[in-house]
């Protein structure tokens, strides 16, 4: 037809009606694909890379959370770990602390006891020193008036000689238990 | 030459074949001196099943599309993906290329199963192997190239952008303008559709030559040569493997340059 009345070169026309169904044919698939096809093969695209990266960043999130929950545990642990050192140090204190003070208290308490003791025993001494001050004057003189006969009792010269006689002596006990 | 519908039927009387063979009648013999005359042709059947396959097939494949894809959604993500990432993301880049990427799947899948008709049994003939359908979807792809350029570049500088090549001594510029231009504006689109055009149509003439052939050896009356007609039917389906191949292959050369015109009108002065 066309072509065998145009020669061998007719090939290279192309028919106007072809040309126009070939145009509408694309044109309509062209229309349906790119409208309604390819877009939403787009948003499922993209909603696959969002739950992909979705579920990656979920579990990023949870992997975050595990770290900071055991680094959370291990500052508990130590922090428990330094309370209970303390309250060991604590108590080995207290404890040092309270058996010094019983020492203390119980050597105070002997230091009274035998200050105490030292006080009583000189008391008794300090008495027995005055007793026997005068039990030895008073057997002095008897003695004495018994010897020479007479009586010296009541005189007030032989009172003051028994006396410096009796400090004498005194002073003789005080520098010998002095020196003892 | 005019009841030339089906070749194959009446192979015999057409050997050899030449620009003959790819006369179709039409099919209702009264449009034939109208201006319908051609719409209604092998050819035009292979276009139009080749649209209503493939709008079924998405449609259907994407109707309810998930997240874990069924087989069949796979299938449908597959075929755009495929375009969508190797050529349309490649060149142009993420933005870009998912923008352009429904257009050159949908011209990459037309291409395709237009083509695909030249190896199935019963048509064995592309619309492609007519320069009509080629010539369109160049004409389109030259268009867009175009108005993206001037769009994204005005119309002076994106002729300056694509005519004159920066770089090259003064006194060549003359010379070299001119061939730029026929070279980007004007041979472009010949080229894209002569290409495509040239392959289906040679396919479709080597396909006739060895089946055609092997017919016209079965007929000879000479036992020897019915025996040997074995070697052209053999020789035919080989080819129709070589033609597969062929097919793939210039479905896609023809989206890959097509992306390459449309990245080089996006593409910043260089």
């Amino acid at each position: 037809m066309i072509h065998a009345a145009e020669g061998g070169a007719g090939i290279l026309f192309p028919i106007w009606q072809e040309m126009l169904v070939g145009a509408i044919a694309f044109g309509l698939l062209c229309f349906v694909l790119i409208k309604f096809v390819f877009p939403r093969m787009e948003k499922t695209f993209e909603a696959r890379v969002d739950a992909i990266e979705g579920g990656i960043e979920r579990a990023e999130r949870a992997q975050e959370e595990a770290n900071q929950t055991l680094e959370e545990y291990r500052r508990k642990l130590a922090t428990a770990q330094e309370e209970a050192a303390a309250i060991r140090d604590e108590a080995r204190a207290d404890a040092v602390a309270a058996k010094e003070e019983i020492l203390v208290s119980a050597r105070e308490e002997a230091n009274r006891i035998i200050a105490a003791g030292h006080a009583q025993v000189e008391a008794s001494r300090q008495q027995l020193v005055r007793e026997l001050r005068s039990e030895v004057g008073n057997l002095a003189v008897d003695l004495a008036g018994k010897i020479i006969g007479q009586r010296l009792a009541g005189d007030a010269d032989t009172t003051a000689t028994v006396d410096q006689f009796l400090a004498q002596i005194a002073d003789d006990t005080a520098e010998t238990s002095g020196a003892r | 030459m005019t009841d030339s519908a089906i070749v194959l039927a009446e192979g015999d009387s057409h050997f050899p074949p030449g620009i003959h063979s790819f006369d179709f009648a039409d099919w209702f013999s009264g449009l034939s001196d109208t201006a319908l005359a051609h719409m209604f042709t092998t050819l035009t059947f292979a276009v139009w099943a080749t649209v209503a396959i493939l709008i079924a097939f998405f449609l259907w494949a994407y109707r309810k599309p998930q997240i874990v894809p069924t087989k069949k959604q796979w299938l449908a993500e597959t075929a755009y993906g495929f375009i969508r990432n190797t050529v349309a993301i490649d060149l142009m880049g993420k933005k870009d290329g998912v923008r352009f990427a429904p257009y050159l799947a949908t011209l990459f899948l037309f291409i395709l199963f237009m083509n695909f008709w030249a190896i199935v049994p019963g048509i064995q003939i592309s619309p492609n192997a007519h320069i009509a359908f080629p010539a369109t979807l160049a004409v389109l792809s030259w268009a867009i190239y175009m108005w993206i350029g001037i769009k994204q570049h005005g119309l002076v500088k994106f002729f300056k952008m694509t005519c004159v090549p920066p770089g090259a001594p003064g006194f060549i510029y003359p010379l070299l303008i001119p061939i730029e231009f026929l070279q980007n504006i004007i041979l472009r689109p010949v080229t894209l559709a002569l290409r495509l055009f040239a392959n289906m149509f040679a396919g479709h003439l080597i396909l006739l030559v060895f089946i055609l052939g092997g017919f016209e050896m079965l007929n000879s009356g000479n036992l020897l040569i019915q025996g040997l007609s074995v070697f052209s039917f053999a020789m035919g389906i080989a080819m129709t493997f070589f033609e597969l191949i062929v097919i793939l292959l210039q479905a896609y050369v023809f989206t890959l340059l097509t992306g390459m015109y449309i990245q080089g009108s996006l593409a910043d002065e260089h």
